[in-house]
């Protein structure tokens, strides 16, 4: 369990990233941490593995104050995936994913055996192993990231918009693939993106933040949708534009659903 | 030609000696300079300080610096020792700001992630800046080899042995073939040095050289199809 304890974080320049966030994060599900850039979303993720340390309030995970944990150590209990992977370049694919448990003091030849299974957990061919990062297409890259992420079986997995920089087939493809991974290996994931959208696919739960740093709404998808804490959150989720609105329509005798611009969404069953 | 022939002994001897005055301070320079590079980098108030004082070492005239060396580190005057680390300063001087620049060109992207999976400083410096930084570096390296093989030859105006002593010779005695072996043998000496840095570099970074799946001249194609 991760909790937010009036976490504020103020940087030196005198920008305000955060501003008192409470937040208790359930385990074993995938919060997602959603808001335009500025909205301190991604600071709120750093102060998880002491990226970054929070001017006031705590951050404890098992009730733990994590100020108390050496920083490094932290890190490489938790699962990090970011933007691009953020791979090291000059190391091959399987030494990419057996990084945190080398750097643990695995031993190497364990570590890579251990990295090849979770080539096939996260759907990557096995023969890519010996690649290079540079030669891998960026779905790729992003697979590599991920299993990165689960080399050391870490209860926590943060994900910075681990999904930003792949065109939108392959991103589906991604959201799947980590759902299905969740089914299966039931992290407590925190998700940050400023992807509604996704936000709403991917999170059992949502928290939607302001610029400053402030939580606006906090809740399921369904809930943020069926009522909108206010106009911000709607505009945002983009319900007052219609975005998201369905309407029924009869077509010979038969009902189904069109979105705002009338195009056909589906069929309405009863 | 014929004095080639009859002085080649003479002239390996040389190469060896010349060798012997040259690798040693491009050593040097390459592993002083790997650090005040990085801290140039790291700690961005010292960058100006470091690389303006590093880059003025370069305008000190060669004579003038042979004949105080001795004098700030004991080193006798007419000595390799002196001539090594006069070069090694020079070298010192042409290194620090490419070091400094390697180490600015490695991906911010790359080193938050790093520091996120848990590599502690030293680690993240040893595993992941300074391989990162090696193109870079070598580049670096491959200029300090090539001048400080060159810039060795003055020796022989303090009475240590190089290939420059056959220009000294050559002049005093109007030998032209002389004076021209000493200069085709060091550039032999500054190229072969020059490639065993590449084929190195190879060695040791793989990855760099590693077939892209997408080429980043893709502007430049695409300049050229559209005929600009």
């Amino acid at each position: 369990m991760i909790e937010f304890r009036g976490v504020r974080k103020q940087f030196p320049d005198g920008t305000v990233a955060v501003e008192r966030v409470d937040l208790t994060l359930a385990p074993r599900s995938i919060t997602v941490l959603v808001g335009s850039s500025g909205s301190g979303k991604t600071t709120l993720l750093r102060m998880v593995n002491r990226m970054v340390d929070p001017s006031e309030g705590q951050v404890r995970i098992d009730d733990v104050d994590v100020a108390s944990v050496d920083p490094v150590k932290l890190r490489r209990s938790i699962g990090y995936v970011m933007q691009n992977g953020g791979l090291l370049p000059h190391r091959r694919v399987v030494d990419n994913i057996a990084t945190v448990p080398v750097l643990r003091g695995e031993p190497k030849r364990a570590a890579r055996a251990r990295a090849l299974e979770l080539m096939d957990t996260v759907g990557l061919d096995r023969s890519l192993a010996d690649k290079y990062p540079s030669q891998l297409s960026g779905g790729q890259q992003q697979r590599v990231g991920v299993a990165r992420g689960l080399a050391v079986d870490p209860n926590i997995l943060l994900m910075d918009e681990p999904f930003g920089a792949v065109d939108p087939i392959v991103r589906t493809e991604l959201q799947d693939e980590l759902l299905r991974l969740q089914r299966d290996l039931a992290k407590t994931v925190v998700f940050v993106t400023h992807d509604v959208d996704e936000a709403f696919r991917l999170g059992d739960r949502v928290v939607i933040l302001r610029a400053g740093g402030v939580v606006v709404q906090d809740g399921t998808p369904a809930e943020i949708l069926a009522a909108p804490a206010d106009e911000f959150v709607g505009d945002f989720i983009g319900a007052d534009r219609g975005r998201r609105v369905l309407r029924r329509a009869n077509v010979g005798g038969r009902e189904i659903v069109v979105d705002a611009d009338g195009r056909p969404a589906g069929v309405l069953e009863s | 030609m014929n004095w080639v022939w009859s002085n080649l002994d003479r002239i390996g001897e040389l190469v060896v000696v010349h060798l012997a005055l040259s690798v040693p301070p491009v050593i040097l320079a390459f592993v002083i300079s790997v650090p005040i590079g990085w801290a140039a980098w790291r700690f961005r108030w010292s960058r100006g300080l470091l690389l303006s004082v590093c880059g003025i070492l370069y305008a000190i005239p060669s004579l003038p610096l042979l004949l105080t060396l001795p004098g700030l580190v004991g080193v006798p005057l007419r000595s390799p020792a002196n001539m090594i680390l006069a070069l090694a300063l020079y070298g010192v001087a042409l290194m620090v700001r490419t070091a400094a620049d390697a180490f600015g060109d490695v991906d911010g992207d790359v080193r938050l992630a790093s520091t996120a999976m848990g590599f502690s400083a030293w680690r993240r410096f040893t595993g992941v800046e300074l391989p990162l930084a090696g193109p870079g570096l070598l580049a670096g390296l491959r200029v300090v080899i090539v001048s400080t093989v060159s810039l060795a030859t003055i020796s022989a105006v303090i009475g240590v042995q190089s290939l420059g002593s056959l220009f000294t010779d050559g002049f005093q005695r109007n030998i032209p073939a002389e004076i021209w072996s000493g200069v085709i043998a060091t550039m032999l000496i500054a190229v072969a040095l020059d490639a065993l840095a590449v084929l190195g570099g190879r060695l040791l970074m793989p990855w760099a050289r590693a077939p892209r799946r997408r080429r980043r001249g893709i502007v430049e194609q695409e300049l050229a199809e559209v005929g600009a």
